[in-house]
């Protein structure tokens, strides 16, 4: 290969207790293009970021930036020789401005040593928010932005730091579309610019859209590198997962049985006037733009968050729910968006997370019993096939899906018979996303009551019986499986 | 999928993981040891029977209170007013400890109750008020403080009972009675966090209270239970140290907390919460005592002991991070 490039990482293998996260990668980023790494979760792609941005250091192999060999000990270096990050979780400082947060560790400074000069620094950020068309305030605290105009201040940032490689790692996970299309639209600036971006998504439709190279990688191993021209869809996901995949939806055929919840006159601070019922065997999707209190309804339900007004039936017998207890006695699950602040305990064993929330069932009268609560979790780790190296292995350590996974055995032992899925399979691999639909399918057919909750259209389609569509915290429309499509959904949804 | 390669490439790792995992759960009992060793070179009156039965008949206070603080520290908190209510719960007792006054389990019933008040206003105002805990329990330091001084009107209270000074000078089966009560909580306070469904949940609430709280845990009342604990074995303490010195003392327990919170932190637990084990504190609050101990027989002056306590106790934390 004799091509310029900016940056090559050769045969680059990383070992972690009990897995090789990386087995002789290799990586090539050349300037101007949008170089997309694809992967299921535990593919070893954030390794390789790390390791690109010195959080890491390789076991072994190479890193040749601009035909140099370098080996960052620290993201500082990384930052200084033109690498950037912009993290799937934004780590801004909350309470400093957006100037400030752009120009940290990096503030101009007046003639007297350490002293900010805060009207440059000002200036400056103005600037750069300008030249990515973003009218903010740069005097404004970072915490009152969006997660989109949060993610503007870091690619600002980068740029400030003249950075020649961009690593985006899921920048599109929370927005909405018109702020993706705005992101697209910096990339190709910044492309135009010289600026290399090393892309990471799991979204097909991006994918294609935003790529010039892409880059798939299984088992810590690189499985191929081509041009986005020569590959199709199909093609793509057999290669992510290392077979075909005809169709990730298992439709089944429905009879939903009696109704079993019924919300009437739901209203909370972000939702008015929710009705709906669900029946036995039913799975309800609920579409809706990110803040169109979709996932506020579905808390109010689980008792996470307040209701003003309105009633909650079940089993046609009015219940009051004011505490996520309360909805598990009255048989109601909560698989929640946000499973690192709702879902796990990360600092414990997958086991202790498993069985959270159904301790009573390995209850002597005072004391646990450890070897049922073990068979318990045994058995849950073996039938949603989490891929853990024992029950008693720190949840911190999972990939995505399969944190996912312990989540729903957790609220699966709660016997419950409505079970909400809020975004189910955000931020995780195509397999383990079609293991969580087989499950919800499997759910219904037992006669289980699901709610689900997703920004991805596909997966509202191909899993609901019917569909609510939520905008501005009241039900727009509603459609039967037969009448949704992708199209009418978004057309309620957008306004 | 190439298996030969896969188990080449795992076995040296899990090994690598089990010695780094052995050090992490050892590491501290490793300290000891190695402290107790260059002691019994150092002097030949370290490692007597004599002497060890004193050592853990000094560090019985220090390590009840230390346990009892265990728990508020797994689950997310701190406590700084042990030592003042070592004081109160201390002078209260004997208060009602003067001899042909009241039955033993009077000043008994006294200092633990007031134990467990102290605990619940403390976790009340914590949980309900959603006051930091940092603030509210060094605002009950100084009050419990001040109730200590205006109770016993600032003066010690003695002449007590020979039943209750028996408590923390008697003996049963060779035992001094404060071991006896040491080790009684050691037991307890581990079955608790254990194999119990509370203890469970003060692991979770300290780990993540957020999904604590959504997988139906009752966050309030497990922090609730954990402060009234701690300051419920912080009476116990302070009824062994009242019988022990034969006085209530309104002065006694100043900086207890600190000596409590430093065997939780040698022995393992995480101050920001959702880790931690009873034996770890006791091993933590055992290592001070032989320390202690162990200056006083190398005849090393009170004074030059504080610095060398304060280096120990850091040393023992910087290479437990290390491990």
């Amino acid at each position: 290969m004799n091509q310029p490039y900016l940056l090559k990482a050769e045969n680059i293998s990383k070992s972690f207790p009990g897995v090789k996260a990386l087995d002789k990668v290799n990586l090539t980023i050349e300037a101007g293009k949008v170089h997309t790494i694809i992967g299921e979760n535990g593919a070893g792609k954030s390794t390789l970021m790390k390791i690109l941005m010195g959080m890491l250091s390789p076991d072994e192999g190479a890193i040749i930036y601009k035909g140099d060999t370098v080996r960052f000990t620290s993201v500082n270096e990384a930052i200084k020789t033109g690498l950037s990050m912009i993290h799937q979780e934004l780590l801004p400082f909350p309470e400093l401005s957006i100037a400030e947060n752009i120009f940290m560790g990096n503030e101009p400074t007046t003639r007297i040593p350490g002293w900010i000069n805060t009207r440059e620094m000002n200036k400056k950020a103005t600037l750069l928010m300008n030249k990515l068309g973003a009218k903010i305030e740069v005097t404004r605290a970072m915490k009152k932005l969006s997660i989109a105009d949060m993610q503007m201040v870091e690619i600002a940032k980068a740029i400030s730091n003249q950075s020649e490689i961009i690593i985006m790692d899921e920048p599109t996970s929370a927005l909405s579309n018109r702020e993706i299309d705005i992101l697209f639209g910096i990339i190709e600036e910044l492309k135009k610019q010289g600026v290399a971006i090393l892309y990471i998504s799991h979204k097909m439709e991006e994918i294609f859209k935003i790529s010039d190279t892409i880059t798939v990688m299984r088992d810590g191993k690189h499985i191929t590198t081509c041009e986005i021209t020569e590959i199709d869809q199909q093609k793509l996901i057999s290669l992510i997962v290392g077979r075909e995949i005809n169709s990730i939806f298992d439709k089944k055929e429905t009879t939903p049985g009696e109704v079993i919840l019924t919300v009437s006159e739901l209203t909370g601070e972000k939702f008015k006037d929710i009705n709906f019922n669900l029946r036995r065997g039913e799975i309800l999707g609920i579409a809706g733009l990110m803040g169109s209190g979709r996932t506020e309804i579905v808390n109010s339900i689980y008792g996470l968050e307040k209701i003003e007004k309105g009633t909650i039936f079940i089993n046609r017998k009015k219940v009051k729910i004011s505490s996520p207890k309360d909805a598990i006695k009255n048989s109601i699950g909560l698989v929640s968006e946000d499973r690192k602040k709702y879902g796990l305990v990360l600092g414990s064993s997958v086991k202790h997370n498993i069985s959270l929330s159904s301790l009573e069932k390995y209850n002597n009268g005072l004391f646990l019993n450890l070897q049922k609560e073990n068979e318990i979790a045994d058995t849950q780790i073996n039938k949603l096939n989490i891929k853990t190296t024992s029950s008693d292995q720190l949840v911190n350590f999972l990939s995505g899906g399969n944190q996912q996974k312990v989540v729903i055995a957790k609220v699966l032992l709660n016997d419950a018979d409505i079970i909400i899925f809020d975004e189910p399979t955000r931020g995780i691999d195509i397999g383990a996303k079609s293991e969580i639909y087989k499950l919800m399918t499997q759910l219904a057919n037992e006669g289980k009551a699901l709610i689900l909750i997703s920004s991805e259209l596909p997966e509202i389609l191909g899993l609901s019986d019917r569909v609510l569509v939520i905008r501005e915290g009241e039900i727009k429309a509603e459609f039967s499986q037969a009448e949704a499509t992708q199209e009418l959904i978004m057309k309620h949804a957008m306004a | 999928m190439n298996f030969k390669n896969l188990l080449s490439s795992r076995l040296p790792a899990e090994n690598s993981q089990s010695i780094t995992k052995y050090f992490k759960q050892y590491g501290i009992f490793i300290a000891f040891l190695f402290i107790c060793i260059l002691l019994t070179i150092a002097t030949p009156n370290f490692l007597t029977l004599q002497n060890m039965v004193m050592v853990l008949r000094q560090i019985s206070i220090n390590g009840i209170l230390a346990i009892g603080v265990t728990f508020v520290i797994i689950s997310g908190g701190i406590d700084l007013s042990l030592g003042s209510v070592v004081a109160l719960t201390g002078v209260a007792a004997a208060s009602f400890a003067h001899p042909g006054s009241y039955g033993l389990w009077v000043p008994l019933l006294v200092g633990l109750l007031i134990g467990l008040i102290v605990g619940t206003v403390n976790g009340l105002i914590i949980t309900k008020g959603k006051v930091a805990a940092f603030i509210v329990t060094l605002g009950m330091m100084t009050i419990a403080r001040g109730l200590a001084l205006v109770v016993s009107d600032g003066r010690p209270v003695s002449n007590l009972s020979d039943s209750f000074n028996f408590i923390g000078g008697g003996e049963f089966l060779n035992i001094p009675i404060p071991i006896l009560l040491f080790g009684a909580v050691i037991l307890i306070s581990s079955t608790i966090l254990k194999y119990t469904k509370t203890g469970r949940y003060i692991y979770a609430v300290g780990g993540n209270e957020n999904a604590a709280k959504a997988s139906g845990i009752n966050v309030n009342s497990i922090k609730l239970f954990t402060y009234i604990i701690c300051s419920g074995l912080a009476g116990l303490a302070g009824i062994v140290l009242a019988s022990r010195i034969t006085t209530g003392q309104p002065n006694a327990g100043v900086a207890y907390e600190l000596d409590a919170i430093a065997a939780v932190v040698i022995g393992g637990t995480s101050l920001s919460g959702g880790s931690g084990k009873i034996i770890g504190t006791v091993v933590g609050a055992l290592i001070i005592g032989v320390i202690n101990n162990g200056l006083d027989l190398l005849n090393i002056t009170s004074y030059s002991q504080q610095i060398i306590k304060g280096l120990i106790i850091v040393g023992a934390v910087l290479l437990d991070r290390k491990n």
